[in-house]
């Protein structure tokens, strides 16, 4: 019988050897494969077109661009202090540390000292929202690869978490809590003594997450060696954060170019070696271990009474219960929010240690209300631009795990 | 003036436009000419050692000859020390060197400013549009030209019930 159908291997007997059958006519090609834009661990809207040869990933075209809103054009039409919702929708997973870098850029740009207590409180809800971006990224990260129960344990105690920021300032996700030159309300005693019996309730439960994986074999073999990257290759990619120290490279902005209550607090920098997945989580781990330690500290620290804004009338708001007593309170907030403050002419750039990596801003100011440019450093757009080098030879199901090992956000990365 | 800036435009005079210092950031500017020299000067000599790329960005200045302006911001981790390299380049020839063989990273970035500011650059691998869709023909996004409510294409839309009400 012969086959027409090329597609189908035909099995020849080799006349030589009748009892052994080679693969002669075995015909090969390469598969072009859509992944996404709907695809539950691209974690958003991203397609990315992958040549498989076999199941092998030959090259991998990230196409991006499903969640772009035009937030830089955005920028430009509103003031300084109109931005800091729409940094909210950057990272959704992570609001307070997007309005906290941007705020930092518009106070260098301004040059406003921020009160200590408001950089300790700064501080404090800054490391909050790392331990509930790295619970997020562990849970979900794990999900993908095939191990779910410690989806539900990080999910379980970032509700906690929810519920804390819900209080501290009526939102779960979409904060804004940070304003320029300080925050928006100090905490409560209630805010306070939940803080503290979460951070005692909280470190036996990252060793629970740690008991799910660490001897969970599937786990193991999917995140071990897979999605390696050298320190140097790392460092040309600019990627940042947990993805870079993975490979060894100690670069953490917070003990680089420190800011807010940082070089008050003593905490390490985990760094991994192999700048495998594995690292990546073993660090993320860590560094949720350090942010319990570095909020004890701050709490303890902290100066128990003060401004928790800096006393700036051009440029920062009155307190909110001044603006509804106060006719004075009432113009210097409407101005604010109507025609902005004067920004001097120049050029900034501020980057940030969010827990995906480097956000950072960088304003360019003609004068007047509003920037006359805003540019974005998001780390998850700049990580996909490493995806294919990374992605190159491993299996099909590797790319849900790259992916996840990024902590990748459509948000922050199509802006 | 900052060392750096001294650095450069010892080795480069002819390139090196001008050095700004402001809130502590060090901004060079160079001729679009001798772009790539500078970069690779800044990314392979040991006292410099930019070693990582932070961000690609451009600024449109509508009114200046040149109009637009393309950064590119260095650190080096091993030297901590930052710095924002500028070029110029005038709107009819909207071209300037890419840095992608230097810097990997830059692949990306570098597709997000011409995707956004229509600024080509020379020697890129994959010069495509990043964000915007494939086939989008209405210009470049972050130009000061471009109206914040968009050219109006929803406007022409056909609408079956048109007429009607």
């Amino acid at each position: 019988m012969k086959f027409e159908d090329q597609r189908t291997t035909v099995y020849k007997v080799d006349p030589e050897h009748p009892e052994s059958p080679t693969l002669p006519t075995l015909r090969t090609e390469e598969l072009l494969l859509n992944m996404g834009p709907q695809h539950p661990s691209t974690h958003g809207v991203l397609k990315v077109v992958l040549e498989l040869e076999g199941e092998r990933l030959v090259k991998s075209t990230p196409v991006m661009g499903f969640l772009h809103r035009g937030v830089e054009k955005l920028a430009e039409d509103g003031t300084y202090h109109q931005f800091i919702p729409h940094t909210d929708r950057l990272d959704y997973v992570c609001a307070m540390y997007n309005n906290f870098a941007y705020c930092r850029a518009v106070e260098k740009l301004m040059s406003i000292t921020v009160p200590e207590r408001a950089e300790y409180l700064r501080t404090i809800v800054a490391e909050v929202q790392r331990i509930i971006g790295h619970q997020f990224w562990l849970g979900t990260q794990a999900l993908d690869i095939g191990a779910m129960t410690v989806f539900f344990y990080t999910f379980r105690d970032r509700e906690i978490l929810l519920d804390w920021f819900d209080e501290l300032c009526g939102a779960r996700l979409t904060t804004s809590w940070y304003r320029i030159g300080g925050v928006e309300r100090d905490f409560t005693p209630s805010l306070l003594s939940k803080l503290r019996a979460f951070l005692d309730y909280f470190p036996p439960k990252i060793d629970e997450y740690v008991v799910f994986l660490e001897k969970n074999r599937i786990w193991l073999a999917r995140t071990k060696g897979v999605a390696v990257i050298s320190a140097e290759d790392a460092v040309n990619f600019g990627l940042s954060g947990p993805t870079l120290r993975g490979s060894g490279v100690d670069y953490d902005l917070r003990k680089y170019e420190p800011y807010a209550a940082y070089p008050k607090c003593e905490f390490s920098v985990p760094v991994g070696k192999n700048g495998d997945t594995y690292d990546r989580y073993w660090i993320r781990v860590q560094e949720m271990y350090e942010s319990v330690k570095i909020i004890r500290q701050c709490l303890d620290q902290m100066p128990a009474e003060g401004p928790v804004m800096a006393q700036v009338p051009s440029v920062t708001l009155p307190p909110k219960e001044r603006v509804f007593t106060n006719l004075e309170s009432m113009i210097q907030q409407f101005k604010l929010f109507s025609q902005g403050f004067d920004a001097p002419p120049g050029e900034i750039y501020c980057g940030t240690e969010a827990h995906k990596g480097e956000l950072g801003f960088y304003i360019v100011s003609t004068g007047g209300g509003k920037p006359y440019r805003l540019k974005i450093r998001a780390p998850s757009f700049i990580h996909m631009g490493a995806f294919d080098f990374m992605s190159r030879g491993y299996m099909i199901a590797d790319a849900v795990t790259i992916f996840g090992t990024y902590d990748i956000v459509m948000g922050e990365c199509d802006r | 003036m900052h060392p750096l800036a001294e650095r450069i435009q010892a080795e480069f005079p002819e390139g090196f436009v001008k050095a700004v210092e402001w809130r502590g950031d060090l901004a060079v500017t160079v001729a679009r000419t001798a772009l790539h020299d500078v970069a690779l000067f800044l990314h392979n000599d040991p006292a410099m050692d930019f070693d990582y790329i932070v961000h690609v960005s451009s600024v449109d200045w509508p009114d200046d000859e040149e109009r637009f302006e393309v950064v590119w911001e260095f650190y080096s981790i091993r030297k901590r020390h930052r710095i924002r390299l500028k070029t110029r380049t005038p709107e009819a020839d909207c071209v300037v060197d890419s840095l992608t063989d230097i810097w990997q990273g830059a692949d990306f970035m570098e597709r997000e400013v011409y995707d956004m500011m229509g600024i080509r650059f020379r020697n890129h691998p994959d010069l495509r549009r990043i964000l915007m869709p494939d086939d989008y023909e209405e210009g470049y996004p972050l130009r000061k030209d471009f109206p914040l409510r968009g050219k109006g294409w929803r406007d022409t839309f056909e609408f079956l019930d048109e007429g009607k009400g």
